[in-house]
């Protein structure tokens, strides 16, 4: 993510997605509702993956849980919007605030909270141990989904769009909906602020020398176990906020939902480059658009298109798009 | 007699089933720059990263300033003013030059005269200042790689084979940067296998084979003696100027 030099060769993909889905489609408003369904789907994902990103890339740790505070920030959300129906339903975005502010905080807090409990118990005996990693993080989740179930059930419950982003806004033949744009919105809120944090403050050099050299940082004098939590905790509380805006993108929430996004977050970091926010970003869109467009022409084929989308590219570039440090 | 900066007493060091270090024992007088020589495998980078708590002794004292700091983590060993310049150098290549120094920074802003003292001898960071480190060639990597180092006043430096690689005149850019450095009466600890800049460099010396340190002395002894040289390194250094 540095600023000298960008390399803008990967955004070429995304084009070529766009432009290709466009010849096949057809239909240019058709084109562009999927396009911007794909932004928006993208955006979220991105949100999710970030933190995955970056625990990778600092520590090498494989967080096969990471979708577990997807699933506890959609129910926290669902939960806290409950609370409030009548602000909930309105026609009003400031009276939606009311009831989005405090769920989408509590989403975070709790995903952020677990993902310091996670760190601190579960994946801190096992650094430098993948498959111990992979296993017992797995294990992890398997247990706290069956918490879940304690807590909420085990039915699938709702977890519906504000009143204020209900609906669509019409442009001549190409219908926008309303949730979409404020997601796109919103991820694109978040990927600033990373860039931000990462490019403008000590913090981010910090965190991106980590993930290219962590042995090094040390030696410099800074604790980057400590760095090391504190993106834990942030990279769970991004991945509980997706999960909440991701549950009212599918208004409905399942113990599922977490372990159902885990493959496409996996995709996207890998496509991505390990440890690089740039590269989950552009990543991130390839999927959601891609996953969109082939959801529309060929529905039966539109995981599997992830799949290959991830072949291809890393036929292309081994590392990834934007490949971080060593990896 | 002063006591040393740095003393090392009976380091062993063991990595994974491998027993490197086999009772490390030497000094590195204050103010000094003391070469760590020895042929390829003797333990000379082992003995840096052990002293910079990268790898744990397992066995053995590592006092600084009198204290021993064989137990204390990387960081805390830093913060006693001990920096360190590995062999792979370890830029962070996706940082520009500044960001890298921003970094190895720790007490704050960059000072500007100490800067300035800096691109005296190494012009090329000044002129890369906003470049991405691993844009930069092999010779200005280990420029900023040593920069890093001594961005800030450290009381002692610990560099890997500085010259490994480097084209003869960036060697010798860099043997004029540590003569400056010398000047300020930093101590360094240097391993070194190009004996021009071992020669040229060095107050004191320790000589490694096989994990332990087989000769201490001062360096202008080793440099006169053809055949100290011969038997410790099975060479001469005037072979190699």
């Amino acid at each position: 993510m540095s600023s000298a030099r960008f390399d803008f060769i990967p955004l070429v993909l995304l084009a070529a997605i766009a432009l290709g889905a466009l010849a096949l489609i057809g239909s240019p408003a058709t084109w562009v509702t999927l396009t911007v369904a794909g932004l928006a789907m993208g955006l979220l994902i991105f949100i999710m993956s970030s933190g995955l990103t970056l625990v990778f890339g600092l520590m090498d740790v494989m967080n096969f849980a990471h979708g577990l505070f997807i699933a506890v920030g959609a129910y926290v959300a669902a939960s806290l919007v409950r609370l409030f129906p009548a602000q909930a339903g309105s026609e009003s975005f400031a009276a939606n605030l009311v009831a989005l502010a405090p769920a989408l905080l509590a989403a975070m807090a709790a995903a952020g909270l677990l993902g310091l409990f996670f760190e601190r118990v579960i994946i801190r005996p096992v650094y430098g141990q993948h498959l111990k990693q992979i296993l017992i993080t797995t294990g992890g989740m398997i247990v706290a989904e069956q918490l879940i179930h304690v807590i909420w059930g085990p039915d699938l419950i709702t977890l519906e769009r504000p009143g204020s982003l209900r609906g669509a806004i019409l442009f001549g033949d190409v219908a926008l909906e309303k949730y979409r744009l404020a997601a796109v919105l919103l991820g694109l809120a978040v990927f600033v602020g990373l860039a931000v944090v990462l490019n403008r403050t000590k913090i981010g050099l910090l965190i991106r020398a980590g993930v290219e050299n962590g042995e090094m940082v040390e030696a410099m004098g800074y604790r980057i176990r400590r760095l090391f939590i504190a993106v834990f905790v942030a990279g769970s509380a991004l991945a509980g906020l997706g999960g909440a805006l991701w549950g009212m993108y599918q208004e409905a929430v399942t113990v599922a939902i977490g372990a159902q996004m885990i493959v496409l977050i996996f995709i996207v970091i890998i496509i991505g480059g390990l440890g690089s926010v740039t590269g989950c970003f552009v990543g991130a869109l390839a999927v959601g658009l891609l996953a969109n467009y082939v959801s529309y022409l060929s529905p039966k084929v539109a995981l599997g298109s992830n799949i290959l989308l991830m072949v291809i590219v890393l036929l292309w570039r081994p590392r990834g798009l934007y490949p971080a440090g060593g990896r | 007699m002063a006591e040393p900066l740095l003393a090392l007493a009976g380091v062993q060091t063991h990595i994974g089933r491998y027993h490197i270090l086999q009772g490390v024992d030497f000094a590195v007088p204050n103010g000094e720059l003391t070469m760590l020589l020895g042929r390829n495998g003797a333990g000379k980078t082992t003995t840096l990263r052990t002293i910079m708590g990268l790898w744990r002794a397992s066995q053995g004292s590592i006092r600084f300033e009198g204290a021993d700091v064989s137990a204390l983590s990387t960081p805390a060993i830093a913060d006693l003013g001990i920096a360190y310049v590995p062999e792979s150098m370890a830029i962070f290549a996706g940082l520009t030059v500044e960001e890298n120094l921003i970094l190895a920074a720790r007490s704050g802003p960059l000072d500007s005269a100490r800067l300035d003292w800096i691109f005296g001898f190494f012009g090329a960071l000044k002129k890369f200042w906003h470049l991405p480190a691993g844009l930069l060639s092999g010779g200005q990597k280990q420029m900023l790689a040593v920069a890093r180092a001594i961005v800030e006043p450290r009381k002692l430096i610990l560099i890997d084979e500085p010259t490994k690689g480097l084209a003869p005149s960036i060697i010798n850019n860099l043997i004029a940067a540590l003569a400056e450095l010398k000047k300020t009466a930093t101590t360094v600890l240097m391993v070194e296998q190009n004996f021009h800049a071992a020669r040229s460099l060095g107050d004191s010396v320790a000589v490694m084979d096989g994990g332990r340190i087989v000769h201490a002395g001062r360096m202008a002894d080793l440099a006169a003696d053809a055949a100290l040289q011969s038997r410790l390194l099975g060479l001469s250094l005037d072979a190699h100027q």
